[in-house]
């Protein structure tokens, strides 16, 4: 296919849908970062001592730590005092009992972006903590949740309510030491959701979670802790958009998920942050640590992710199989258009006897968008009879975007079996010219073809969600396939 | 009879290099033309325009089709108006259900024609009555479109398609290719379901084979991008039994 076909340019001309700037007052700590900004975040929050230290020892380390430069991303240096590390909402300072009581204006925004919160609690069983900037707005579901001694809350109220479990649990599968960006978010994490499922309880509803940046010139540092005693199951989605706007922002999330036995944690995201436009200026810089601990026996986590945002997407949610036959999995959609990048993939570490992964991924490459697989499966001594089945499938449209892929193996066990497999194809002029002497558009003849390559992933997410993700990515391939 | 197709000195070219040089064919409705020629002569690029496969250039002439200028329409247009392409190598569609392709191109269709889409159900019991004919396994309806299917499969399931759309003007391109005698026979008794008024066949083919089981109406011979001789189905017998030597040489003598 050429890169000149002027329908498919037009498909990809689509202008980012959830491009809008709320204009409310926010409560911002000036530009800068040193410990006083620390201990001041700290201070606001009102948290505990174990937890500013906490914060402090990271941001040490943080300043001990050179920028990583291994993966295949580029972009210009990051300037961490030209960032503003703090903001609230304003209406916080009253804050508010229910959603009659939010900023109509925040309501309004979700309005937009098709997330009525209002509605969502009336439809089927999903729960919202909505993170609004760095202070959750609204949380419902509350008192349903709690019925079965579920705690769903803001960090910061997890914090303040159940601070030993935080204390407990905090760092203990992405230690404050992590890596560049985790260590900078543990140091001002601003705020994000806590999930506590407690032992034999599953979960009678999919938790959710939409996350919106908002403030000019305020990173966002979510931190995420979902707890799965022995025997449960909880389904965590979150799902992302943000407004448009010209300068960078930095997002370095951490997400921590700890499973024991016999415990299944399915966390499933759909990102569709504001990616830049045509020319590459803009968008959003997505540094994001996501781990999970299998910690028990026979425990499960699956990440499932669809990643179409972004200026430049960095992330790898990984399993740690500690315990016996435990399970591991990942399925990725990755979407790169114009001139967005994304380096993703997982980490699966084999510990136990008889632990399994899987890892599907699909990447997506239209236009100048690069997209590349990076993956490790480990299979340490102990992982007697190990497993892992690894896909990579990279789709092309257009001929100036590119796909990389760059999986590490590394078996110390001679009983573990690993295999791996990759294809890379082009959406041709044929499969094209087929759907459409069918009668389909050349716009819907692709969003079927790409619809095709990610159905594996999208069998994955709940329902609503794979809805949400196939129309998203027919919007995303407006602007993105060339 | 009405002239359902009617094509005036078609020049086409790819890449600048001349394929098909000046073809004139009038098709009425309820009529097969079965154009033949050997390997080269322009058959599928002829068949290609036809469908509107943007990759050729049409350098000279026209094409009427039901009162419309062909040319002017876009491949989806031009399935919209009723033209269906068989192809000659059925393309793949990776984890894109086939009976589900088979669905959004009846209802974009059914839509574009002024008809109301058709429920699952009533799609369910179509699909299943006309698969039938095809002698097609079910399992081949949910499976992604073409992915893993033998070359006979890939054929019939070309007609399947076929017999779902109802085209006005049907276009096979070497859908005999490749094909076993029941494979064929299939494939005919599909086409023969759907022949007569208001409908027409055009057959490419390099064989003289599937002319057994439909019988044309009119047979052209093309070669070196013009049709060089038309006849009746006596012709094909004729090609048959001489090949496209002797029809090769008046090709090249009536080169301009």
């Amino acid at each position: 296919m050429t890169a000149s076909n002027p329908q498919i340019n037009r498909l990809l001309d689509r202008e980012y849908a959830a491009g809008f700037v709320t204009d409310i007052d926010a409560d911002s700590v000036p530009p800068g970062l040193n410990e006083d900004v620390v201990r001041l975040i700290s201070a606001k929050k009102q948290e505990p001592q174990f937890l500013l230290d906490w914060r402090l020892k990271a941001y040490r380390h943080w300043l001990t730590m050179p920028v990583p430069q291994w993966s295949s991303v580029r972009y210009p240096p990051i300037d961490y005092n030209a960032i503003s590390y703090y903001s609230s909402p304003k209406s916080r300072k009253d804050a508010p009992a229910s959603l009659a009581e939010v900023d109509p204006k925040l309501l309004a925004t979700y309005e937009k972006l098709g997330i009525p919160l209002q509605e969502q609690e009336l439809l089927a069983g999903v729960a919202v903590d909505a993170v609004f900037d760095s202070v959750s707005v609204a949380t419902t579901f509350k008192d349903k949740l709690a019925e079965h001694g579920i705690i769903f809350c803001s960090f910061s109220e997890a914090v303040r309510e159940h601070p030993d479990l935080v204390q407990q649990y905090l760092g203990s599968v992405v230690p404050p030491t992590d890596n560049f960006y985790a260590s900078l978010n543990s140091a001002v994490f601003s705020d994000g959701s806590f999930v506590y499922v407690p032992k034999g309880v599953r979960c009678p509803m999919e938790l959710s979670t939409y996350f919106r940046i908002n403030a000019a010139n305020t990173g966002q540092f979510e931190r995420t802790l979902i707890i799965a005693e022995e025997g449960s199951y909880v389904s965590y989605l979150e799902g992302c958009t943000a407004p448009m706007r010209d300068e960078n922002q930095l997002h370095a999330a951490v997400v921590e998920l700890v499973a024991l036995q016999d415990a299944q944690i399915r966390y499933s995201t759909v990102q569709n942050w504001y990616p830049g436009d045509e020319q590459g200026r803009g968008g959003i810089y997505n540094f994001v640590t996501k781990r999970g601990a299998c910690r028990g026996d026979n425990a499960h986590i699956s990440w499932t992710q669809v990643e179409t945002g972004s200026a430049i997407t960095w992330k790898y949610p990984s399993v740690i199989l500690e315990g016996d036959n435990a399970i591991g999995e990942f399925y990725s959609v990755a979407m790169t258009n114009n001139f967005q990048q994304a380096d993703t993939g997982t980490k699966m570490i084999h510990i136990g006897k008889n632990t399994r992964s899987t890892i599907i991924s699909k990447g997506i490459s239209a236009r100048q968008g690069q997209n590349a697989y990076r993956g490790l499966v480990k299979v340490l001594k102990g992982a007697d009879g190990a497993r892992n089945y690894t896909q990579c499938d990279s789709l092309l449209i257009g001929d100036r975007c590119g796909a990389h892929t760059f999986p590490y193996i590394e078996v110390k066990n001679p009983t573990a079996r690993v295999e791996h497999e990759a294809s890379t194809s082009r959406i041709g002029e044929d499969q094209l010219f087929y759907c459409r002497s069918r009668g389909l558009s050349a716009e819907d003849a692709v969003t079927l073809i790409v619809n095709g390559f990610c159905k594996q992933v999208f069998n994955k997410l709940p329902m609503e969600f794979a809805v949400e993700a196939q129309k998203l990515l027919g919007v995303s391939l407006e602007g993105a396939v060339g | 009879m009405n002239a359902l197709l009617s094509i005036k000195d078609l020049h086409v070219s790819v890449d600048g290099k001349a394929i098909l040089n000046g073809i004139d064919l009038v098709i009425n409705t309820g009529e097969v033309h079965a154009i033949m020629g050997p390997n080269g002569s322009g058959k599928s690029t002829f068949a290609q325009v036809l469908a509107g496969h943007e990759q050729f250039e049409v350098t000279r002439g026209s094409i009427r089709y039901a009162d419309q200028d062909l040319l002017a329409l876009k491949p989806e247009e031009r399935a919209h108006a009723g033209i269906f392409l068989a192809f000659q190598y059925p393309v793949e569609i990776p984890g894109v259900s086939n009976i589900y392709l088979l669905r959004t191109a009846l209802n974009t269709i059914r839509k574009q024609r002024g008809e109301a889409e058709l429920d699952a159900m009533d799609f369910l019991t179509l699909v299943k009555e006309r698969a039938a004919i095809m002698q097609m396994d079910e399992d081949l309806l949910y499976r992604s479109v073409n992915a893993g299917f033998s070359g006979g499969e890939k054929k019939r399931n070309e007609i399947l398609q076929l017999l779902m759309l109802e085209p006005r003007l049907a276009i096979l391109d070497e859908t005999d290719s490749g094909l076993d005698i029941d494979a064929l026979q299939m494939v005919a008794n599909g086409v023969n379901t759907l022949r007569g008024d208001p409908r027409a066949f055009l057959l490419v083919t390099h064989y003289q084979r599937l002319l057994d089981y439909i019988k044309p109406d009119f047979v052209h011979v093309l070669a070196a991008g013009r049709l060089v001789k038309s006849g009746g189905p006596e012709l094909a017998l004729e090609l048959e039994q001489r090949g496209y030597g002797w029809l090769k040489e008046t090709a090249a003598g009536a080169a301009p």
